[in-house]
């Protein structure tokens, strides 16, 4: 009954209604970037090939003959299709989430406006403004325009959407490791703009995030060959995208776990104790811990149950040092733990684990396409097919990681979320309610719009781009 | 201090190209099935604007980041003060934009139906409310000791702020027949430009009409020409552009008529924009609760930096835009 009564007394909490509408909010909004990210690094890539590929180039990579050209090119129109469709998604549902650290988190932008009011704006004025003026004409397609204004554009969109991605890990990582600013109590100020972008968060936080999307893209482009070629439809297409995309998978799942995961969890480990205590749940300080690989946390009891682990592993995976002590969850006031330890604890682990196999799965599927034998290979194609899903939980489970894990805490050490909130007066718990339904409704059609506009391109397939030399295409004038 | 008066001036001035640009649109949206009254015509009126609203609209977020940036206090408070509005908005937002980039996504006439609609309904009521949200500014909110408010929404629709949403319907709509009778041809421009004809000089009698109304909600907007006749500047700015519109229109000069036409609307704005300072955020019951660019700025060394490279920013953002324009609009069938 009392554990009910309490139920009821933190639904009626408008900072709960608050983080639930930003956290689903963002969750949603971020499935789309994690892929127009990808996608736009490969498409860069592919249009790339196209524009410049020449079979006399020295350059390996650029080497091509026109009819792997065409290839390449026929690739990127395909993936822009895809991308059109993903980036109108991630820019309307990306408006609502500067809207909402004003309506819901009034006093976190108060407090802290004078430091990430430079980032976000940063991120309007060079980002948005790049992609936005770019998005119509790679969208407009090479029709009206010549190839190369349409190279530039899509160069222009993969740099305008991680450069965008830039200025909110910055954000995120002023959040996580505060530096760079003075003032305490109502409001803090910035000092020094390149401290904020040069924070060593941002540094390992950044290329993590990232590498993340761009691990995404690739399971995406191998998923699609996967499903063509499993098929028997759009040979020459499905072979490309499962090359570059099994590739790429390699390249971005190694880098996520070495260096970036393990530099981004040594700086949890330096600077955010409690989170990394709950991430590895280590209750008890301990000489030389085990890695826990599968285990329950309980915060009642303050023990891991049903345990398997590594002995001393945790302590050497710190500090390369089997015997060093890392402070457990007991070290620190349960007022200062985050408050969910198990959240933490799961998405981490789901994360790790999940990255584990994508890699193992990225690494037979490059071996099998290094000897020459994946295009046959049924059983790892489909594995490729439906792998793709898990690299979203994975990139989600990560980011649940960074930000439960920072509670109690919305700016770490500086301020708490439960006094970030915009007053309850201005937002009241029931007006929150309703608007996070509203929400909930309208993605819930989104998403189904978004997944039949999808099934319907990936139907039509790829155009065939015949053998023409660019120059066919009339280049207007100045272009 | 000095530094804030360049905020408010570079706050206003991005919030002038958010409304000068996505006005042409938000516009054609309002005026969607009175102009485009055959299915080709509406394709026409959405091909005109598809390569470039979302550039257009881009503006509203920079004038949001601007806002955060240099005022945070106004910012906090505006947006939980007018919590309900603004979600609306994002809502009508969220609504518009797919409407308009998915439309084309499936060949079928129920498909483009459907997409036609939300798309004029929510830019008319996308328009409607944002002229609320002005109007509530103009008139001043009830903002308490701690620098925050609560409006809810009926209290938002209240006459005034009713009005000033009206006129916003009635100059977008003058700004998108301006445009359409540039961009289009045949019939559907025809249609166009006799509509411009009418809505152009419709905005003076509307704008005179509002005199009144905004001297009863605060006298301040017109005191302050009283006290600084620097000021007139604006609305006489305003008026000349006006003439101007009018006069190439009749010469048949539509290029330069749409361009006076969006000078004549950033000056309307300006004139707003000078009545309402020093205030970034007016509080009905008047000083000392109001958010001033003194107590609502961020400190001096964030607006200073800012300073440096938010202009390096804006001159990126013509050199994009004017690229893109001319790749996109070289061609005269949009």
């Amino acid at each position: 009954m009392g554990q009910r009564l309490s139920l009821i007394a933190a639904v009626s909490s408008y900072v709960l209604v608050d983080r639930l509408q930003f956290a689903f909010t963002i969750t949603f909004h971020y499935l789309f970037p994690i892929l127009t990210m990808g996608l736009g690094l490969f498409i860069a890539y592919l249009k790339t090939v196209s524009y410049l590929g020449r079979p006399d180039r020295r350059l390996r990579l650029l080497r091509k003959s026109d009819e792997e050209r065409d290839a390449h090119e026929a690739a990127a129109r395909f993936w822009a299709k895809i991308f059109a469709v993903t980036f109108a998604v991630g820019v309307v549902t990306g408006i609502p989430m500067e809207f909402e650290f004003g309506t819901n988190w009034a006093v976190l932008s108060n407090y802290a406006g004078g430091v990430i009011g430079q980032t976000l704006a940063l991120e309007g004025t060079f980002s948005f403004i790049l992609e936005s003026a770019f998005l119509g004409i790679f969208l407009g397609g090479r029709v009206r325009v010549g190839p190369r204004a349409h190279w530039i554009s899509a160069l222009a969109i993969f740099i305008g959407s991680w450069l965008s991605g830039f200025f909110i890990i910055a954000t995120d990582a002023w959040m996580q490791h505060p530096v760079g600013y003075a003032g305490t109590g109502k409001a803090v100020h910035l000092t020094s703009l390149w401290a904020l972008l040069t924070n060593p968060w941002l540094i390992w936080q950044y290329p993590h995030n990232m590498g993340g999307a761009a691990l995404t893209g690739a399971f995406v482009l191998a998923a699609m060959g996967a499903w063509y070629l499993l098929n028997g439809q759009h040979e020459r297409f499905s072979k490309l995208c499962l090359t570059i995309g099994v590739v790429g998978a390699l390249i971005f799942t190694t880098l996520q776990i070495f260096p970036t995961g393990d530099q981004q969890a040594a700086n949890v480990y330096h600077d955010q104790p409690a989170t990394f205590a709950s991430m590895e749940g280590v209750f008890a300080t301990t000489k030389g811990p085990p890695l826990v690989v599968i285990g329950n946390p309980n915060t009642q009891t303050r023990r891991l149950e049903s345990v398997i682990a590594l002995p001393k592993l945790l302590s050497f995976l710190t500090s390369h040092n089997f015997t060093t002590t890392v402070k457990g969850l007991d070290s620190i006031p349960t007022n200062l733990w985050p408050d969910s330890v198990p959240l933490v604890y799961y998405s981490y682990h789901i994360m790790v684990g999940l990255g584990t196999l994508l890699l193992a799965l990225a690494l037979i599927a490059t071996f099998l396409l290094w000897r020459g034998k994946l295009f046959q290979n049924r059983k790892v194609l489909w594995a490729l097919m439906i792998a793709f899903p898990f690299t979203y939980i994975a990139n989600i489970a990560g980011w649940i990681t960074a930000e439960v894990g920072r509670q109690p805490w919305v700016v770490y050490g500086l301020l708490r979320t439960s006094a970030a909130a915009s007053p309850s007066t201005s937002v009241p718990a029931g007006l929150g309610i309703f608007t996070l339904l509203g929400f909930c409704g309208l993605y819930l059609l989104i998403s189904l719009v978004y997944v039949l506009l999808i099934l319907r391109i990936v139907a039509q397939g790829p155009e065939d781009v015949r053998a023409t030399p660019p120059s066919t295409v009339p280049e207007p004038a100045g272009a | 201090m000095i530094v804030h008066t360049v905020w408010f001036v570079l706050l206003a001035a991005v919030i002038a190209v958010y409304v000068v640009l996505d006005g042409f649109d938000l516009g054609a949206g309002t005026l969607y099935f009175l102009l485009g009254r055959t299915p080709r015509e509406r394709e026409r009126i959405s091909s005109a604007i598809g390569p470039v609203w979302n550039g257009n609209e881009t503006w509203v977020v920079v004038a949001g980041g601007v806002l955060f940036l240099a005022f945070p206090k106004a910012y906090a408070g505006a947006f939980s003060g007018l919590y309900f509005g603004l979600i609306i908005v994002l809502w009508l937002l969220i609504g518009r934009g797919l409407a308009l980039e998915l439309r084309h996504q499936i060949d079928h006439p129920l498909w483009h139906q459907a997409g036609d609609a939300i798309f004029s309904v929510s830019s008319a009521l996308l328009t409607f409310v944002l002229g609320v949200a002005l109007g509530n500014i103009v008139r001043g909110v009830p903002l308490g000791a701690n620098g925050y408010f609560q409006l809810t929404l009926f209290h938002t629709l209240n006459w005034y702020a009713m009005l000033v949403g009206l006129l916003a319907v009635l100059v977008l709509c003058a700004q998108a027949a301006s445009f359409l009778a540039v961009r289009a041809e045949g019939e559907l421009g025809a249609r166009a430009q006799a509509l411009a004809r009418r809505l152009v000089p419709a905005q003076i009698v509307a704008g005179i009409a509002m005199v009144g109304p905004t001297y009863a909600v605060r006298h301040h907007m017109l005191t302050v020409f009283g006290h600084d006749p620097l000021a007139l500047v604006f609305p006489l700015a305003g008026l000349v552009a006006i003439g101007v519109t009018v006069v190439s229109q009749a010469a048949g000069r539509w290029g330069r008529a749409f361009v006076a036409n969006s000078s004549a609307l950033a000056a309307l704005l300006a004139t707003m924009a000078a009545g309402v300072y020093p205030d970034v955020l007016p509080a009905h019951q008047g000083r000392p609760f109001s958010l001033t660019i003194n107590n609502a700025a961020a400190a001096h060394h964030a607006l200073a930096v800012a300073i440096v490279w938010f202009p390096i920013g804006m001159i990126l953002a013509a050199a994009y835009f004017t690229y893109s324009y001319r790749v996109l609009f070289r061609s005269p069938r949009a």
